[in-house]
């Protein structure tokens, strides 16, 4: 099957993220590999927002630009995302529009047919099934699950609305429908980076989330107070990002696995906390996850504008781990590999997502929690005669124990501190090897910082490096240079600081593809290792990466 | 039973000698030892300034973290661990200043830690600034024409916000502040003593003038008599009422539900979740592909 990409667009408050939900988990039922990705307006009503929806026989989890069927919810939305609608593709609206083969069905009137005006938006998912040639059974059996908590008067009538939707589309089918969606033999996981990480914390062990709502990030916290009773770890909703950074080193040093998640603003006001993690060498976990900045910059848009910002977070040198996971799987992952490394070497560890990652469905085939082993680092007071939290040891890791669990005292200090965590001002003999006990935890965190994906690179004269959530956007990239010639080869970032051994060969033009203006990788890059970049290929639109935009750019610069 | 010599540190003290701080140092050794309270049940938190290095003097766990956010630590280290008699040592700039908000939303939060605040009304670690309680006129090394904008009052704020238990004292007067570390730290909801503590260096007033205003409060006083915390709290210019403003029966604690519902274990104890973390896995599967 040729992918098929899929727009409901519509105001904010009009249903576009419901349809799409319903539409996908439908589409996901009947064994595609769906991925979806939203882009929407910071408000609650109003403006124009799109929810993208791809449909392929394998995983692709990378957004597609040009679309083979557009839901427009209002005219506005039609005329904004008509564009995105290749010439041959479908537009579903309320009445014919000129120009464009037109699936028209009059949601709302419809609607208040069966009674109601709410239903709208389930005609609309019904139409669309039609129009993608989806059988209207497995639609249904879709609707059930979704509305089976209310009650069986809402339900009958979800059912008639979107049969009322399906026949009437079908009915203007022919010629402009031309997809079937009869099924295939996929069983995904269907989530989002906010779905993954929260379980994954709670898998490793995390008992306490002190966050402040900030999106993308509030996902992971709204997670874990839902899912209270189930994950067992306590959430709070600190007063600011200064309170929730500082809550959650007090939980930690108190021996509860804990974790914050933010945005670029939160994560600023969280940077003194973060040092305060490295100094007092208590572990914990920072989701940061990006949007396009300075300052508000575009609260709901995507961006990888945080690499250096995270990388240096924090005044003072300190060791600290930085990664940036590629898909939800890896976030599951790197997930709970922040939270043993955090434990094993004392240190706060940043997962970089952005609001790409964090609010797109990825089809994932399997995603096994055991083969994410939890690892617990703390010292066994039993073990243990006198008693100093800051003991000076080779690794630079001192025995950590918790305040409480035995007669043993601990102390912790922001102050450069001795081995008893006492205020020193002795220069020569504490403070100087006190601030080396903790750097020495960085050679012990690089050995840990595992190598980049390397894809293609034999006989490619070009590479393409980039980090993070734009996987699958560079590997679908790949194939596109290579239909036009370009032997491109690629060296893919996740684990970012410290950074590993690797050495990048002189014998190839490489590029950097970030999402953000100045390229900040290649700066690191270049620093670390002493490679020079060809070019940059960035977006600061706060739109993810695509591979057809990658080739574009890559032409053009090129050329 | 504890002792006074169970309590000593080993850290050199930094404090002015003379400094009022030694009395409130001395009245927490009393009080541990009157609650036969051990060294490692007891966390003391901290933030930065004089009252803040009062931990390293004490023989007990303790976090002395950043300037103005020992109330949001020990809020994570006390919901962490209930156990833990989590006790913050703070003073006027650190708490009522730099971590204002955290007070604020401490009150609202009533987690059962005891907040004491060394009073001086003055920055002493950086030298003599006026602080949010310098009274409105005063010189300070900064203020130097004499402070413009009015003082702020958390104890009177305090009672406004229905903390249950809120008291005054004076770091002169070692066994009354004693007796009210003992009923603040007994008390099972979040506890606010502001303690007066004259600062001997950058003050502009002696220990004596303070002495000298002090007024132990009563018999004649109804500590559950909200009007009249409020009105001791304010109290009047140029005199300072001690002991116990307001009092009441507590609130629920922070995080009592999670408490009730999830674990009342030290956190660090509590089985991890794999089945929850499965189950939620297992309903990302759309209906159908499941099999």
């Amino acid at each position: 099957m040729e992918d098929l990409n899929v727009i409901v667009a519509g105001a904010a408050g009009e249903g576009v993220q419901t349809v799409g939900d319903i539409l996908a988990a439908a589409i996901s039922a009947r064994g595609y590999a769906v991925s979806t990705w939203k882009e929407y307006e910071s408000r609650i009503r109003g403006g124009q927002n799109s929810f993208r929806i791809r449909v392929s026989d394998a995983p692709r989890n990378a957004p597609l630009e040009a679309a083979d069927v557009l839901l427009a919810l209002n005219r506005g939305a039609a005329e904004k995302y008509e564009k995105r609608l290749k010439p041959e593709g479908t537009l579903v609206f309320r009445e014919a529009f000129e120009g464009r083969n037109t699936v028209a069905v009059d949601f709302t009137g419809t609607a208040e047919e069966i009674g109601k005006k709410i239903y709208a938006n389930t005609v609309a998912v019904g139409a669309l099934a039609a129009v993608l040639g989806m059988d209207l059974d497995g639609l249904q059996e879709v609707l059930k699950r979704v509305f089976e908590k209310k009650s069986e008067d809402v339900q009958e009538a979800n059912l008639e609305a979107a049969e009322k939707g399906y026949r009437a589309a079908e009915k203007q089918c022919d010629g402009v429908c031309p997809w079937t969606l009869e099924g295939a033999e996929g069983r995904y996981l269907l989530m989002t980076a906010n779905d993954a990480i929260p379980l994954a914390a709670a898998h490793a062990g995390c008992r306490f989330i002190s966050a402040y709502p900030m999106t993308p990030s509030t996902g992971v916290i709204t997670t874990l107070a839902r899912e209270r009773d189930r994950l067992g770890v306590f959430a709070e909703q600190a007063e600011d990002e200064i309170a929730a950074v500082n809550m959650a080193v007090g939980a930690s040093f108190a021996g509860a696995r804990a974790m914050t998640a933010t945005s670029g603003g939160g994560f600023a006001l969280m940077v003194e906390g973060i040092s305060l993690a490295g100094m007092t060498e208590t572990p914990m976990v920072i989701v940061l996850a990006q949007r396009p900045g300075p300052a508000t910059g575009l609260p709901t848009r995507t961006g990888q504008g945080e690499l250096l910002f995270a990388i240096n977070a924090g005044h003072g040198e300190f060791a600290k781990l930085v990664m940036a996971p590629s898909d939800p799987k890896d976030a599951f992952y790197k997930t709970v590999r922040a939270f043993n490394l955090a434990d094993k070497y004392q240190t706060p560890v940043i997962l970089l997502t952005d609001q790409f990652l964090a609010d797109s469905r990825f089809s994932i085939e399997e995603l096994d929690p055991d083969r994410a082993g939890v690892e617990i680092h703390t010292a066994d007071p039993s073990e243990i005669r006198d008693y100093a939290r800051y003991r000076f040891t080779e690794s630079g890791i001192s025995p950590r124990l918790i305040p409480g669990q035995s007669e043993h005292l601990v102390g912790a200090d922001s102050d450069e501190h001795d081995e008893q965590a006492h205020i020193t001002e002795d220069l020569e003999g504490t403070a100087v090897p006190m601030a080396n006990k903790r750097l020495a935890k960085l050679a012990g965190l690089r050995s840990e910082v595992g190598p980049p994906e390397e894809v293609g690179l034999d006989g490619a004269d070009t590479v393409l490096v980039g980090w993070g959530s734009s996987r699958a956007a560079l590997l679908e990239a790949l194939e596109l240079l290579s239909g036009d010639g370009v032997k491109a080869g690629l060296i893919h970032f996740t684990e970012l600081w410290p950074l590993p051994d690797y050495r990048f060969s002189g014998d190839r033009a490489y590029w950097s593809v970030e999402a953000n203006a100045t390229a900040q990788l290649a700066r690191l890059l270049r620093s670390e290792y002493g490679v020079s970049f060809r070019g940059h290929i960035g977006r600061v639109d706060g739109l993810p990466l695509t591979a057809e935009q990658i080739r574009r750019t890559f032409h053009d610069r090129n050329g | 039973m504890t002792e006074m010599a169970d309590y000593k540190s080993e850290a050199e003290n930094q404090w002015c000698p003379g400094c009022p701080n030694f009395g409130i140092l001395e009245a927490y050794k009393k009080a541990f030892v009157e609650m036969d309270l051990p060294p490692h049940r007891i966390c003391m938190v901290s933030g930065i300034g004089q009252a803040a290095k009062l931990p390293h003097y004490l023989r007990c766990n303790f976090f002395n973290g950043l300037h103005g956010r020992a109330l949001p630590v020990a809020l994570g280290i006390w919901t962490a661990n209930p156990h833990l008699t989590t006790i913050v040592s703070t003073g006027d700039g650190d708490c009522y200043g730099e971590g204002g908000n955290h007070f604020l939303h401490t009150l609202r939060r009533n987690p059962n830690i005891t907040v004491v605040v060394h009073n001086n009304e003055i920055y002493a670690l950086t030298k003599g600034q006026a602080s949010p309680t310098t009274p409105e006129g005063e010189r300070r090394t900064l203020q130097v024409r004499g402070v413009e904008v009015s003082p702020l009052n958390m104890p009177a704020v305090a009672v406004l916000h229905d903390c249950t238990f809120v008291a005054r004292g004076f770091a002169g007067e070692v066994d009354h502040l004693k007796d009210l570390l003992v009923a603040a730290v007994s008390h099972p909801g979040l506890a606010l003593v502001d303690v007066i503590q004259p600062c001997i260096t950058w003050g502009t007033r002696t220990v004596r003038w303070y002495q000298d205003r002090v007024r132990m409060l009563g018999d004649d006083h109804d500590p559950g008599d909200r009007d009249a915390a409020l009105g001791e709290a304010l109290g009047r210019k140029d005199e300072f009422p001690i002991g116990i403003l307001h009092r009441k029966e507590p609130r629920p604690v922070f995080g009592r539900r999670f408490r009730e519902s999830v674990t009342d274990r030290p956190l660090h104890e509590a089985p991890p979740s794999r089945d929850g973390v499965r189950e939620i896995l297992s309903s990302l599967r759309p209906a159908g592909a499941s099999g």
